[in-house]
């Protein structure tokens, strides 16, 4: 990643003090926003402000906890995707994203011939085969809209490090 | 195994996290348990490993970066030389090998949405192999939570 800041970044430069600050987790602190207030050089009442302001314009996600999936039992992790007519993708794709069993639903473009593909759906289970019958589930959804379908599991993992903006 | 409050911690704080003085104390309340004991639990689940994050997660295209995902095709003999010219990208966020034709998928996240298209064109051009590029059209939803 580039050291410098694209101008046409929303995020000043004190904004992008507090992402530099925080993208490793929160202070395990008493009063965390004081800590990152301290280091960024700011009142802990305007980092609270910022970061308020920030999760409501949806750069900050949420604040929250990220589980190893792996660890809690989930070793079934498969890429679902789907082939869907482009009149109705947006209208499944809403539906198949309100399953409690999807992490996330996206629509990406097809390369054809060789992927036809338009709809991506993380599903996560147990094991493969709670997956497999989560799948079926969203394939019943899809009803006679559904072209075709794969799962593609991961086989292993090459890198993970995650998104970082230079320090 | 995780026990009850650890349990507790786990599937409330996937859900969300307070901006406020003392966030720990507020969240404790909730949970039926301390301040201080929250943070030496949380300590230990990143620790442990059960948790491989806490704190903001970032929305990428919002801080006014670029992410896609792409895939490519390599046969299995050329395959550990086009990773190690794939993942010595800093752009290259996450990569899996996948049991498809298209075998290589990997994330890049860059500052700026231009770099997405230099980051492809080094990988091709280095690898000797297309690079699918499968940009996000839409977002239907996101969200992990893992019940346990």
């Amino acid at each position: 990643m580039s050291v410098s800041t694209s101008l046409s970044s929303p995020l000043d430069a004190v904004d992008r003090a507090i992402v530099v600050e925080t993208q490793g987790g929160l202070p395990l602190t008493a009063r965390p926003y004081d800590a990152i207030a301290a280091r960024v050089g700011i009142s802990a009442e305007a980092v609270m402000t910022r970061m308020r302001h920030l999760l409501k314009a949806g750069v900050i996600r949420r604040i929250g906890a990220v589980p190893n999936h792996y660890r809690l039992g989930y070793h079934g992790n498969g890429m679902s995707v789907w082939d869907l007519p482009d009149a109705s993708v947006a209208e499944l794709g809403r539906r198949i994203g309100e399953l409690e069993f999807v992490s996330h639903c996206y629509r990406r473009p097809r390369h054809l011939p060789l992927w036809p593909y338009n709809l991506f759906v993380m599903v996560h289970g147990r094991d493969r085969s709670e997956v497999m019958t989560k799948v079926q589930a969203i394939a019943e959804l899809c009803g006679k809209d559904l072209r075709g379908h794969e799962v593609l599991f991961s086989i292993r993992i090459l890198k993970k490090t995650g998104l970082r903006l230079a320090q | 195994m995780l026990d009850e409050i650890e349990r507790r911690i786990v599937n409330e704080l996937q859900r969300g996290f307070p901006i406020s003085e003392r966030p720990y104390a507020d969240m404790a309340r909730e949970l039926g348990t301390t301040e201080t004991n929250l943070i030496a639990r949380l300590q230990c689940l990143l620790d442990d490993g059960v948790l491989t994050r806490f704190g903001p997660l970032y929305h990428a295209e919002r801080m006014g970066g670029g992410l896609t995902l792409a895939a490519m095709s390599i046969p299995e003999e050329d395959f550990d030389r086009v990773t190690a010219i794939v993942n010595a990208l800093p752009e290259v966020a996450h990569n899996y090998a996948r049991d498809h034709a298209l075998n290589m998928w990997f994330v890049l996240a860059t500052e700026t949405p231009g770099a997405i298209e230099n980051a492809i064109a080094t990988i091709e051009r280095e690898s000797g192999y297309p690079v699918y590029n499968m940009p996000k059209q839409e977002e239907f939803y996101v969200g992990l939570h893992f019940a346990v």
